[in-house]
Order: C-alpha cells, then structure tokens, then sequence
C-alpha cells in the first residue's frame, strides 16, 4: 500500500512522516516517533489510554487514523511538563494525591484532565467524573483522580488546596 | 545543642520510613509518561507474532491452509502445533500439573484458542496474515455448564487425558474430571448436621470474570544464535519463575535465560501464568533469529488469558437454635476450563479454599472440591485475591447472611456471636490454617459505631414499611462483610511452585556515601514497591527512603524470588527486606562499637545511627557507618556493607476487615446506588497509609464491578458474549461509589515488622459486602439467595419473581 | 486489532465527495468521526477499499437558525452541540441527549451527521430526530432530497440513503416555547447504548397535553415513533391511568432483542418505564 507523507505539531515541535493510509495515529505516536507515554489498553475506544489532545480536543487515537491528523497540533504527555521541566499542576496533583498506582492510564488521564480544565478551570466532583468517563482506571477506583483534578485546579487558579472531607 | 541540630522528630521525617504518607517515587517517570512498558521497547530488525483463533468452542482441526497468508508482503512465517512438535513444544505444563496445548494440536477447546502464529515485519502485516490463514474445522458439541460436565454422555473434551484414571491430584471420577480435593473431619462434621438445631443449605456460585488489567499480557523475546542465549521481557508478575519455566519446557540452560519485567500496567492475577503468545514468541525468535514482539489486544485477554473464580459451591451450615454456628459443609464444583491451569502453589488444587471457615469459630468442617473440564478457556488465577480466598470469603460470608435470616437474627449480631475471640489466637481452624493474630469483635464493632449500623437498620424497616404501604418502589439492603484473608504464601513446608519453595528475597548493598541499592524477588504491577520497600529499609537502618534505589524485575540482577500476586510481597518480600537490613544493621553496629571504640553492647540504636548508651553526643551516624565500611572496618572483618536474605515464612498472615454496603435498588429497573461503602481494614502494621488507602480504593472498585456485573459469560455454543469493555462491566468514574476507609491494626506476630498484606483484602471483603446488601433488600420479600451478578436486568428479574413487579 | 488496507481521500467540497462516492461505488465508505466505523474496521467487520473523509468539507459544518428550523451540519460534533448557545436555547432535548452519548472524547469526534446516518438501533439521535420531526437532505451525484427521519430507517444498518448519497444537514422544526421535553435512558454505564431510552416533547395547554411526540431508542431493529402512545396522553393531565395506557401502547410496539443488557422481557418493561418517566419529566418543564 502506497504510503502518505504527513506533517504535523507534536508538542510544539514539526514532525513529518510516511504512513500507510490505515495507520492508526495512536501507532505513529508511539512507533513513528517514538513517544510511548501514549498507551493502548482496549483498542475499542472505550478506555481512554491512547488519549491526546488535537487542536483543543480530547481524542482517542486509536480510533483516529494518522493521516487525519494532517497539519494538526498534538499534545501528548511528553508535553505536558512546564517548560522548565518541573511537572505541571495536574502531573503534581497526580504524585501528591496519589492518582496513579501502575502508571498506564495516568497519560491519557492527565491529557483527559487538561482539557477538562481548559473549558472548565473549577469543576465540581461530578463535573470531574463526567469529565473523565471517557477513562478507564483499573486500579485507583478514581477517588484520588478525581482529588488529583482538584488539586490541580486549586494550583492553576492559585487557591489553596482543600481535601474534601471523607 | 545548637539551633543547626535536626530535632529528633526532624531527623526521623527525613527518613520517610514506615508509617509515613510517603509520595511515590514511581510517579515521577508514570506522570510524564516514561514509564517502561513492554510494547514500549522497539528492538533492531523485531518482527510481530499474532495469533489465528479459533472461533468454534469445540471443534477438530481437520486442516490448516497458511499459503495465502505466506504471500502477503511481510509476513514471515506461519507457526503450526506441527512446526512445535518439532521442538517438542506443542503442549506445555500448565502449573497446576496440568498440560496444555500451546498451538491447537487436532482440536481446538474453546473460542479463541490459539490457532496458529503469524510472524511478519510489524503488527500490521501480522494482522493482514491471520486474515488469510484459512483454517477447516469439524465443530463437535460444546460442553458450556459446569453441572452437565460429568454427565454420562458428556462429550469428550481432552482426548490426550484417554484412559488416565489418575491426574497429578489424585483419581478422575470421569472423563471431564480434574481431581477431587477433599479437607476436614467428614464423619464429625456429618454428626454435627445430624444433631443441629438448624441447618440451612444453598447453592451460591461465584461466576466467571476476568482480571483485565488494563496493560494486555505481552512480551518480547530474543535470542541470541552466537551465545544460545534468550531475553524475554514481558508482564510478568514473577519473572523467575517464567525463567524457570522456560528453562524446563525450552531446555535452555538457565543461566543462559534473562527474564525481565519491566513497568507492568497492572496485573491481579492475570500476568503469573506463562501462555501461549509467551512460547511461540520465544520459538519464532530462534527460528527467525529476530526478535519477535507479542501483544495481546484485550478481546483476547479477556477471551483466552487466564480467567478468574467459576466456583460453584454447595454450602451448608449447622447451627443452634441461638445462633452458634457447630458445622460447615461445602462442595464446589470447580469450572477449570479446556486445561487446568490454575495458578496456585502445587500442592493446593483449590488454591487456600479451606479458609472457608472465615473469622467464626467452627468446632468442625468438611470441604470437598471437584475440578472440571468445559469448553471454555483455561485459567482459575486468583484476581486480586489470595488463591481461591475471596471464593470462600464469599461463600461463607454469604451463607452467614442466610443463616441469619433462618434464625431471624440481625446478620452483624450473628457474627459477634460467631467470632474466633483474641484470646484463642493462634487459633487452629477445623480445616487445617494456623490464625495468626486477630481482634475481630473491635473491628466489627468499630465499623457499627461509625455508620451507626442501629440506626441503618432502623432506616430499613421504615423504608420496608412504606414499600410495603406501596408508598416507595426503592428498597434498602445493609451488605455486611467480615473477612479474613490468608495470605503470603508460602511457608516452604507446605507451599511451592513446580518445586519452588515460595520464599522471597532481598539483597541490599550500601554505598560508601550512604546510599544504596535495594533488589527484591518480588515485582510491582502499581503497588508502589519503589517507594514502599524503601520505607522499610529506612526505618530498619536510619537511611533516608530517598537515598535509596528499589530494583525488581530483572531476573539477572534480582535474587531469586516468586513474584508479586496472593498479596504475597508484603508478608514476604517485606520480611525479606527487614532480615536483609537488619544483616546491615548487625554488622553497622560493629563498625560503630570499633569507631566509637566501645562494646557493641554499649550502643543502642536511635532512629539513623547508634549511639553509647548513656552518652547520648557519642553518637555514630549510619551515613558515616557506610563510609568506614569501605575504608576502615575492625580487624578480621570483610569491607563493604551488603546483605541477602531470602526469607521463608513461618506461617501465612491473616488480614482481616469489617465492611459494610448501603445500598438502595429501584425494584422497577433493577438499577442501584450505593449510598455509603465503609471499609475498616486491620492489615497489622501499616508500611505506607496512603498507598493502603489507595490500594482499598482499587480493589474495592474491582469487588463492585464483579458483584455488579462484571462476568466472563458464554453463550449454550460456546461464544464468549461480554468479549470487550462495552459488555464486560468496567466501570468509570461516574459509576463507581465513594469509598470511606479505615482500620485498625493488629500486627502479625511472626512477621519482623508485624505486617500482613492489604492488596487483596478489599476485593476479598468487598464482593460479599455488596451481595450481601442486594440480597438483604430482597430478603424481607421473601429470597434467601440471588447469585451474582447483580446487574439491572438480574435485579428487576430477582423483584419480579419475588412477586414484586407486575 | 488492525483495520485492513484501503485508500484515503479527502475531499474539500461536497460535489468531489459526491463524485468521489460514486465513483468509487461500494467499495468507499465516508468518513465522520469515525467512531462507529473505525472500530468494525479493527476488527474487519468492515474492509472498505476506500475512504472518503469528510472533514475536509468546511460547508458541512455548522448550526444556523432559519427562520423557525434549525439547520445542522452533518459533521457538527455532539461537542459542538452541547457548546452551541443556540441548541441550548432551542433544542434543549438535544443537548440533554448528546451528554448521554458516548463519553467526552467520543462526543469531541463524533458528528450528527454519523449518528443518524449509519442506522445502528443503539445511536440515540435517530428516535429524536424522529421525535422533533427533522428531515435530513440527502445528496448524491443525481441531486439532493429532503427525507423525513421518519421515513428514513429501514432496518439495522438500514436506510434511506441511496449508494453514492451523503447525509449533508439535519432541518429541525423549533419546537414551541415552553414545550416540554426528556430523554431518558437506561443504561448500564457511561459508553453503553441505551437498554432502553425514550425521547419526549409535548407541549401543555390548559393543564392538559396539547401535542405530544414520543421517540424510542435501541427498542427495536430500527427507532421508533410511539405515536398511539403519544395519542393515548393527548388531552389529558398525564394522570397515572392515561401514563399506563401511554407506556403499555409503547411497550405494544418494541420488539427488542435480547443481549447482555438483559432478556427482552426486561428491555421491552424498562422501555415502558423510560417513557412514563420521560412524560413526566417533559410535563414538569413544560409551561
């Protein structure tokens, strides 16, 4: 199958590649380039791993081919740290609330999150579960996740953190 | 004392040891998505190995036609049980003494068997190759209900088992029958329902589901022509025993196998075993020279790796007109599948089943477990629970709720009265475990003040009341739930794997500057070993958690070690690891009695050094201990500073908890909320508090996913109805209740720091508790058991044969 | 779980996708937010030789009120839906309804235009738009129709669209002020397609039902219009006997089938009971 030579922004940097047209975008994250912080757990568009964020949008790519993303701009979570290195406000939540135990949901969660707080920088608990429905979380039971989030909002809002009450 | 001085409290802070909300280590590289996964890996020239499945449940194999898929450009190969034959790798042992079959070897048993294995150039034209495998079958009558398998007329399903009277658990009743395993006083416990007051008897089956970690069971495997040796990395929960295993099966000299286990994205279970995918990755890099990555999607992981429970078990109690439970009795009948590949230690074909008897105090117990053959896929690992536990957690905790309802007692009060007291502990249970420490009466208790269990039942009758009234269509069920787990396996006088005695290990070596490096036999799958191993070691021997690395998984570096499942690690490893620092600590003390030029015996440990008891400013720091060790220890004494221990448990830990459900169902749609979960967990000491919390939160999420729906389900063919996250329930974060946690803390009194395990305990205590609290809002309409799952459609239907839905 | 091989074609207006399509003939399927179709792909339950994505079609997209319709781009997203002021203030059954499609990922890809035009019995907007009377224009390389919803659904997977036709916009008539509407759904968890679900919009004159649509979702091989149920509550108060005369003329009609979301006995009682409880609902909005 010929192949289509696409271009593209992943986290801020132009990237270009030779694809077949069926290639799945979440296969030219990871093998293409080389970021693996993009995970697959289901293949069936239900768990949210494969997470990444195009132009302003939360998307599953495994259900997204490569050539689609075409002049589009990714971010993925090799994107995510502030640009000095130091972890971002939601990767910190994440470690301080203990959002995370084996780690592979955590990508697609936090480019999940990141979204949900750019359209809605303070969202209530149920907010937050809606929000992030779209990921499948084995081993949390997502009370820390969704902890994590509002961590994460407090610091990006600049209030102070409070625990809601067990 | 100047102001510069670290208070006590300071110096001990800086340690981050035991008991302290420590942050993971591990979520520096996981929240950048660095972590290292096996598909991650990309290795020089590596192709792809994929899987031809069956998709009959039962069926001969009259022809395998792999020429089309030969001709499809990247394909390499098409791997056959014939090409395995020819390495005498067509069948492998399972652990459970079982065989089975690697690639379909004449038939296939069950849908999605692994057919034939297509290795091309990347996944994509391993994909287009399995397309055009062109595979003939002669479909054979299935054999789906457990109940039905030891029919005269069942059909035959293991032809290579034809005339073995005998399996490796003793006699074969029948041609679909594993073994029989029997436990307890039979005729005492036959008297004992001779003379009871009262006696109840149900059928209550914990049904098929699946660990589905979200990470799918992988590897990749190369070997190495010029020095005959073999790398595997892969998911694996106990990467020594795969070298082991591949070392028996491939006959490849140990020494010459390097297993390693990277990050895994969880396991519960579903990565001990060794599968198919495991072996013909590994034959398809010898036979291609390549490295040959193998990645299961998750419709095979759910549908061909290593099932969970199956268990159907036949439970019956005697009791007193009081309430004073005097006999168990169960039988189960075992679903194992085409092949017994259970994952349990060798001599245990029920796994720990016979802690059926759970936290009362039964003066007599008879368990018998008959295994069986179906047409459904192989497996019986123990999902985030010890072998076989929360089977018989279940069942017991279960079979009291229905014996309080007989006697119309309230189901906490019956435990209270039933509960093994502090004082018989060690306490010996009817059906052969030693208990090693519990304090079940505070637990419950605890549990019962804190929801005010008084005023939730008073909740309830009003609430039954007005239902009654036809006022309401909710109704209101209470799921109490008092477990006890057994876990850590296992002592080496009665656990092993394949011969294996099930110890754990640790090696630790300290550096000059006081740093050092921690390898463990035991392997992470998101517990947290990195951050919580190093807590130990910090408590044991006053080095900052931080300065101190973690390693697992590499079977090169690591000593020998079982693995991580069985919430093992903890009672074992971690033991492990405080023998190995307290080896440190010996050996410190007398570098530090020849510094501070003093008799060992004059010093007295404090907190990150020693010091001359009774001159508390001669003090020696560990920091500094490590660096005399490597340039100026006593005379006679070897340099360096390191320690192995490879620790083999006395006795297994018994974690314990009291749990309770709050839960309303709507008897028009079956549909339920939970309104409160409250989980008190006594798991003895407690190394890392938020990664316990954590930890319950988890399994508690997997307990309300299996009680509520989540199934492993066949249809009367053979097909696998709930194949993908859409049918097999996986709940979200809108589904999934809020979880309210506790504890007390009982510590095991064998154990060096007195800790037990928690990993398992919430999905052990968590199903009972929310059975418990569907069959209790059904039970004043008259049922005594609903089975699992309780999903929508089974509530409604449970409501409209109870009478109450039109 | 990869998809086989095929072509890839995006198009920038409609006359070349229409031309592409007819081209192409059988063998080319168009492209939306791909969220049906790129699954079956995976597990090769579809091998197309071609695709023709859409999203290279600017006309295609958009929400535009004219006069007393509103107008709505095949490959708007059901994220561009719930962002739409004017959805909001029109259609709020609309809004409500895509919320309980999918979840937030699938909704940013997921277009309108997909959900009805591929006839799955489980997508949701069928049975509204069969509810709010839309009709969806239909072009092909012979020129463009008007199809009613109602008279669009053949079957499962089964439609009205000739080969070579795209579904290009959605017209739907502005209900009422102050009608009332729901749509409510049962389902197992968020992902899931509707055990049951039920959509309705009435309006109230004088206390009692003046007009009343009802709409049923995954009841049936295709959706359906509960029009003696909708009938059965005209002209009264929606008081519980004329709410049990709606739902059993409801249940009269589903034929369900059985899967793991429950037997059809099951289906077809909570099909009824979506329907009391969206009448009720939509009666409590409406003023």
């Amino acid at each position: 199958m010929a192949k289509t030579h696409i271009t593209m922004k992943v986290n801020g940097a132009e990237v270009e590649g030779l694809v077949e047209p069926r290639t799945l975008l979440v296969h030219f994250i990871r093998e293409n380039l080389s970021l693996t912080g993009t995970h697959i757990g289901c293949e069936t568009t239900h768990c949210g791993a494969c997470t990444v964020d195009i132009d302003g949008m939360s998307v599953k790519s495994c259900t997204m081919f490569a050539v689609q993303a075409q002049g589009s701009d990714i971010m993925t979570i090799e994107g995510v740290a502030n640009a000095d290195g130091s972890l971002s406000a939601l990767q910190e939540g994440f470690r301080m609330m203990h959002g995370l135990q084996c780690g592979f949901c955590t990508p697609g969660m936090i480019l999940r999150a990141h979204r949900l707080l750019q359209e809605n920088p303070s969202p209530s608990e149920e907010e937050i579960r809606m929000g992030i429905s779209g990921n499948i979380c084995r081993c949390t039971g997502y009370q820390n996740i969704v902890k994590a989030i509002q961590y994460a909002a407090a610091k990006i809002n600049g209030v102070e953190f409070r625990e809601a009450a067990e | 004392m100047n102001d510069m001085t670290p208070t006590r409290e300071q110096r001990e802070a800086k340690l981050e040891g035991m008991g302290c909300k420590r942050k993971r280590v591990e979520d520096i590289r996981f929240t950048q998505g660095k972590g290292n996964y096996v598909d991650d890996l990309k290795l020089p020239g590596m192709l792809h190995g994929d899987f031809v499945r069956s998709p009959h449940a039962h069926a001969r194999v009259k022809k395998i036609d792999d020429t089309e898929a030969l001709k499809v450009p990247g394909v390499l190969a098409v791997i056959t049980a014939e090409t395995l034959k020819t390495v005498n790798l067509a069948w492998m042992p399972t652990l459970a003494g079982d065989v089975q079959m690697v690639l379909a070897d004449g038939k296939v048993l069950f849908q999605n068997q692994e057919v034939a294995f297509v290795v091309a150039t990347d996944r994509y034209a391993a994909d287009d190759g399995i397309n055009k495998v062109v595979v003939e079958y002669e479909p054979l009558p299935p054999l789906i209900d457990p109940f039905k398998a030891m029919d005269k007329d069942a059909p035959v399903l293991r032809e290579d088992l034809a005339g073995k009277t005998t399996g490796v658990h003793g006699p074969r009743k029948h041609h679909n029958h594993v073994f029989e395993w029997t436990v307890g006083d039979k005729d005492l416990t036959d008297a004992a329902f001779r003379k009871a007051e009262v006696t109840i008897k149900e059928m209550i089956s914990y049904h098929r589901t699946h660990p589905s970690p979200l990470e799918t069971c992988q590897c990749v495997c190369s070997f190495d022509k010029i020095r005959g040796e073999l790398t595997i990395w892969g998911t694996f929960q106990a990467p020594h025993v795969i070298r082991t295993v591949v070392a028996l099966i491939a006959k490849i000299p140990e020494h010459k196998i390097h297993v390693i286990s990277p990050d895994i994205g969880g396991g519960f279970g579903n990565k001990v075993g060794a599968y198919p995918g495991y072996i013909c990755a590994a034959v398809a890099s010898i036979v291609t020279g390549k490295p040959v990555k193998w990645v299961e999607d998750r419709i095979e992981n759910l549908t061909a790796t290593s099932f969970a429970r199956d268990y159907h078990m036949t439970t019956e109690i005697a009791s007193t007109k009081e309430g004073k439970v005097t006999g168990l009795r169960v039988h189960v009948l075992a679903d194992h599948g085409a092949f017994d590949a259970c994952a349990d230690p060798s001599k245990w074909p029920a796994g720990f089943f016979n802690i059926v008897t759970g936290s009362y105090d039964f003066p007599t117990a008879h368990l018998s477990v008959d295994g069986i053959y179906t047409n459904k896929a192989l497996g019986g690992v123990a999902y985030r629970c010890s072998f076989r536990v929360t089977e018989a957690a279940y069942c017991i905790e279960r079979a009291m709720d229905i014996l309080a309802q007989k006697l119309n007692m309230d189901p906490a009060e019956l435990r209270l009265k039933n509960f093994i007291k502090p004082e018989q502990f060690p306490y010996h249970s009817a059906l052969g475990w030693e208990y090693d420490s519990g304090d079940y009466h505070t637990a419950m208790r605890k549990m019962m003040e804190t929801v005010d269990y008084a005023g939730l039942r008073k909740e309830q009758a009003l609430l039954r009341a007005a239902f009654k009234r036809g006022e309401t269509r909710e109704i209101m069920g209470l799921g109490v739930s008092f477990f006890t787990e057994i876990v850590g396996a296992g002592p080496s006088k009665n656990c092993d794997i394949l011969g294996i005695a099930m110890f754990d290990s640790c090696e630790i070596r300290l550096h000059p500057t006081g740093a050092g490096i921690a390898r463990v036999g035991s392997k992470s799958q998101g517990q947290g070993h990195e951050t919580t191993w190093a807590q130990i070691i910090a408590t044991e021997i006053g080095i900052p958690a931080d300065d101190i690395m973690v390693e697992e998984g590499n079977t090169d570096t690591a000593p020998y070690g079982l693995g991580t499942y069985g919430s093992r690690s903890t009672p074992v490893a971690g033991a492990a690891i405080a023998m190995a620092a307290r080896k440190i600590k010996a050996k410190a003390q007398m570098i530090a009695a020849y510094k501070l030029e003093v008799h060992e015996d004059d010093l007295e440990w404090d907190i990150d050094g020693f010091r001359v008891k009774g001159l508390p400013e001669k003090t020696m720091s560990m920091k500094d201990i490590c660096w005399a060790a490597y340039n100026s220890v006593p005379p006679g004494m070897e340099p360096g500073l390191e320690a192995v221990s490879y620790y083999d448990p006395p006795n297994m830990t018994y974690p314990f908890g009291a749990y309770i459900c709050v839960m309303n169902i709507d008897v028009d749609t079956g549909v339920y909320k939970v309104r409160r979960f409250y989980a008190l967990d006594d798991c003895g000491t407690r190394i890392n508090p938020m990664i316990i919390e954590g930890q319950v939160h988890g399994g508690l999420t997997e307990a309300f996913a299996i009680a509520m729906g989540q199934e492993i389900r066949y249809d009367a063919d053979g097909n696998v109805v709930t194949g993908s996250f859409m049918d097999f329930f996986m709940p979200t974060a809108v589904e999934t209740p809020h979880w309210e946690t506790d504890f007390t803390v009982t510590p095991s009194p064998h154990h060096p720091i007195g800790a037990k395990g928690v990993g398992e305990s919430p999905n052990v205590g968590g199903v009972p508790a929310f059975s418990n609290a569907v069959n209790d809002a059904f039970s004043f309409l008259g049922s005594t058991h609903i089975q699992m799952p309780h999903d929508y459609w089974r509530n409604w239907k449970a409501a409209k044969d109870l009478g109450a839905v039109a | 779980m990869i998809p086989g091989p095929f072509s890839y074609h995006r198009p920038a207006t409609l006359a070349d996708a229409v031309k592409l399509l007819s081209t192409l003939g059988d063998e080319a399927r168009p492209l939306a937010g791909g969220h049906s179709l790129v699954p079956m792909m995976k597990l090769r339950l579809a091998s197309p030789e071609h695709l023709v994505d859409l999203h290279g079609i600017a006309g295609l997209k958009g929400i535009r009120r004219d006069g007393n319709t509103i107008v709505i781009g095949a490959m708007t997203t059901q994220h561009e839906l719930l962002a739409s002021d004017e959805i909001g203030k029109s259609l709020p059954i609309l809004d409500e309804t895509a919320l309980l499609i999918a979840d937030p990922q699938v909704r940013y890809r997921g277009t309108i235009g997909g959900n009805v035009a591929n006839g799955d019995p489980g997508n949701d907007m069928p049975a509204l738009m069969m509810t709010l009377g839309a009709s969806y224009r239909l072009e092909g390389a012979s020129g463009a129709r008007e199809v009613a919803a109602a008279e669009f659904y053949q079957g499962a997977y089964f439609t009205a669209l000739e080969p070579g036709e795209l579904l290009t916009s959605i017209s739907i008539p502005v209900p009422a002020t102050g009608h009332g509407y729901a749509y409510e759904k049962l389902k197992r968890k968020v992902g899931d397609y509707a055990t049951a679900a039920a959509a309705v919009v009435l309006t109230m004159a004088g206390g009692k039902v003046a007009t009343c649509k009802i709409g049923l979702t995954n009841l049936s091989e295709t959706p359906l219009l509960a029009e003696d149920a909708a009938k059965a509550v005209i002209g009264t108060s929606l008081d519980p006997a004329a709410l049990k005369i709606a739902a059993a003329a409801a249940v009269a009609i589903m034929s369900p089938a059985a899967d793991a979301r429950g037997p059809v006995e099951y289906r077809k009682h909570v099909g009824g009971i979506m329907v009391t409880r969206a009448l009720q609902r939509a009666v409590g909005r409406a003023s």
